[in-house]
């Protein structure tokens, strides 16, 4: 059996790979994705840990973490959508009105 | 039900008639105005005679009478209660508070008749009799500190009642402050006592103060600290040297004003307190010296600028600066009843000749020039008459009042040691003087070819409800002196008999009985003849000899104006205190302190709150991923805040 701590590993270099992706990367489709990869990783943290401890809430949160990445994926796509019309570009250092 | 255990009802009389007043009568008509004021100060005044009659009656062990109403201020060891008491000191200046403060009321409703704000007018005289009648009846220095307070506001408000005039207004101001220096020293006096005897109570104060050693003269110990400092406050009250300056301007306030609070009774406060605290006083030989002389030299010093002045309402502030003078020279040789005999006196023949003088002013269409005045005589009967009566009394003219009451105040001055020859030197001197500043405004006024326009100026007599309080205090100034009287033909003189339970005998001093009487006599005709001298100049300088004032005036200019201008006292206070003040709140606590110190500590935390927020909002950039660096910042210091106690390097061995 794989040790939990390799899956802990593993979660958090997704984890961070997801947040260097979402400071470095300038396309908002990427930084989205990098968003869903940070998630993920934190589900698969949350797997790891129910399994180790013998426990079911970890799961019934990643079903959680599911269900509102679904929901925050539809509002961010039409988010995207709509700048991608507006602006005819998806880099996000150009949608930056809300300053002074 | 005995007044006597309600005596609060005296004061509160005056202070419900000016609340009344005050807060509902400025849309009431005059006469509903006035029988208010004189109402409230006429049943207060039946209150105290009612409570001096069964004061009479009380057993000489329960004087003096103190009556406990209510605990005030209470902190540690110290209590100052809302305390009355009657002695008969009390008993002297209660009558004479209420009784001239009712007539002067009466008066003043026919000579305010035309002028605007009466009700605030008489609003605020009844507050005055209100904390008069407090200052008079309390039984402990704090509560006698809120009456000399509260007079001292009134008599600021009165002097600023036309305060449209400039002049008025400044007046107000400058008695306010001057008193302010004054009451400086009696509160320090005030602080100094407790210190030493922890209670301000009259009663203990005293009885703990008696035993204890007198201090030698010229030696400063605690008792000549405290009473030289309780007489700064009484300095500052009855305009004595060197705070004398703020009374000849008080004249800006209306003349009843001036007959009431500053001639008949808030200015004889000083003269009550250093009565009052005698047993103080006698402890202290050099108080008592300054006391003295500072009452002589003001006697003296008021009585020279009198000479010169033309204004009628100016001769008698500086006759009443002279005369308090006598009261202190009085108290200050130890003969505290002289003092307040002459106090009561004075009061009388005072408050008449202010009043008579305001009726001329009435007459005449409000000048107060005397050099456009003369000849009013015929027209003005009544006031003529009355003003003479107590121009008579205040020379000192047997058998009026102000001839017994100085006569014994310059007896008790002659006996004493040291300087008794000089005080009465002196005394005699501005007896002189009184004199003949007194007829000389009789004879400018009354006497002489008129010098106003009689065409313009219609002279015509006051109305009755000033005349009757005239005739009234005319005759209280004939007899008013005759208790003391009894003391020429050898037997005791009633007055000094009536407050001997107060200040005790053998006060004057150490002449023998058998010989003392001889000297009275001497000394009396002395005065007389003093006074009758001071006439006869008077007379033939302004009767006989009109143009000769004036030759006078010009052979010895530089004295003659010098004495004009009031030897140039407040031309030296604005130069050595006014000036210097100004300049330094200007220049340092405005300029420096207030501006560069306050005002930019207070702008410059303002300005620097403005520039952080101008610094910190350009973290607010816009900019997505900088919000992303921010909060997985954020996220790490609070990780490594949790985890802090694991990484420690020290504890890493004892984590389980």
């Amino acid at each position: 059996m794989v040790p939990t701590h390799y899956y802990l590993i593993l979660s958090a270099i997704l984890f961070g790979l997801g947040v260097v992706a979402f400071i470095f990367r300038r396309n908002i489709i990427t930084i989205f994705m990098s968003i869903e990869l940070m998630l993920n990783a934190v589900n698969l943290a949350f797997i790891a840990f129910s399994r180790a401890l013998n426990k079911l809430d970890g799961q019934v949160f990643v079903l959680f973490v599911i269900v509102v990445a679904a929901a925050e994926a539809a509002v961010g796509l039409g988010i995207i959508i709509v700048i991608a019309r507006n602006r005819q570009s998806l880099n996000v250092e150009r949608v930056d009105l809300l300053k002074l | 039900m005995s007044i006597l255990n309600y005596l609060w009802i005296i004061p509160a009389l005056p202070l419900l008639g000016s609340a009344i007043n005050g807060l509902l009568g400025s849309k009431w008509p005059n006469k509903i105005i006035s029988a208010i004021a004189v109402g409230s100060t006429g049943l207060s005044f039946l209150a105290a005679l009612e409570a001096v009659r069964e004061f009479t009656h009380l057993a000489p062990e329960n004087i003096p009478w103190v009556k406990q109403y209510f605990t005030w201020i209470v902190a540690g060891d110290f209590r100052a209660g809302f305390d009355l008491q009657i002695d008969h000191l009390t008993v002297v200046m209660l009558l004479v508070v209420t009784g001239v403060g009712w007539l002067i009321h009466i008066y003043s409703i026919g000579y305010m008749a035309h002028e605007g704000g009466y009700y605030r007018f008489f609003s605020y005289l009844n507050l005055f009799m209100f904390f008069m009648l407090i200052l008079v009846l309390a039984a402990n220095y704090v509560l006698l500190f809120v009456g000399w307070e509260g007079v001292g506001l009134s008599s600021y408000l009165l002097i600023g009642f036309y305060f449209l005039r400039k002049s008025a207004a400044d007046a107000g101001k400058k008695a306010f402050i001057v008193n302010r220096i004054g009451d400086f020293g009696f509160m320090l006096g005030m602080f100094l006592l407790f210190r030493t005897f922890g209670t301000l109570d009259f009663v203990p104060l005293f009885a703990k103060a008696a035993p204890l050693p007198a201090d030698a003269m010229g030696h400063l110990g605690m008792f000549t600290v405290a009473c030289l400092l309780l007489f700064m406050g009484a300095c500052g009250k009855s305009a004595q040297l060197p705070l004398y300056v703020w009374l000849p301007d008080a004249m800006e306030g209306p003349t009843p004003v001036s007959a009431l609070i500053h001639a008949a009774t808030m200015v004889t406060a000083g003269v009550y307190v250093v009565a009052r605290s005698h047993i103080l006083f006698t402890h202290a030989p050099t108080a008592m010296f300054v006391v003295a002389a500072v009452g002589c030299a003001t006697a003296f010093f008021a009585a020279t600028i009198g000479l010169v002045q033309t204004d009628i309402k100016r001769v008698l502030a500086y006759s009443t600066v002279s005369q308090l003078g006598y009261m202190f020279l009085a108290c200050g040789v130890g003969a505290f009843s002289a003092g307040i005999f002459h106090l009561m006196t004075h009061a009388f023949f005072k408050a008449l000749l202010f009043l008579a003088a305001g009726s001329v002013i009435h007459a005449i269409g409000g000048e107060q020039d005397m050099t456009r005045m003369g000849g009013l005589s015929k027209k003005i009967r009544w006031t003529y008459l009355t003003m003479l009566t107590a121009t008579l009394a205040i020379a000192g003219f047997p058998p009026l009042a102000g001839f017994f009451s100085k006569d014994s105040i310059l007896f008790s001055a002659f006996g004493t040691e040291p300087g008794g020859y000089a005080l009465y030197g002196f005394g005699l001197l501005t007896a002189l003087l009184t004199s003949f500043y007194m007829f000389r405004l009789i004879f400018l006024t009354f006497h002489g070819k008129p010098r106003y326009d009689e065409k313009k100026v219609h002279v015509h007599e006051s109305p009755k409800s000033m005349l009757v309080p005239l005739m009234i205090l005319a005759v209280l100034s004939i007899i008013g002196g005759w208790v003391a009287a009894p003391a020429f033909w050898g037997k005791p003189d009633y007055f000094a008999k009536f407050v001997e339970p107060v200040f005790g005998r053998g006060e004057t001093g150490t002449i023998l009985e058998g010989f003392a009487h001889q000297v009275e006599l001497t000394l009396a005709g002395v005065a007389v003849v003093a006074a009758l001298l001071g006439f006869a100049v008077a007379a033939w300088l302004y009767l006989k000899q009109p143009g000769k004032p004036e030759q006078l005036a010009k052979s010895m200019r530089g004295l003659y104006n010098t004495l004009l201008h009031k030897y140039y006292v407040d031309e030296i206070y604005a130069a050595l205190i006014v000036k210097p003040l100004l300049w330094i709140s200007t220049n340092v606590l405005w300029q420096t302190v207030d501006v560069r110190g306050i005002d930019a500590t207070v702008n410059g935390i303002a300005e620097g709150a403005t520039d952080i927020g101008d610094g910190v909002r350009h973290a607010q950039s816009g900019n997505t991923r900088s919000y992303a660096v921010w909060v997985v910042i954020g996220a790490l210091v609070i990780i490594a805040i949790i985890f802090w106690p694991y990484f420690r390097p020290t504890t890493v061995g004892m984590v389980r």
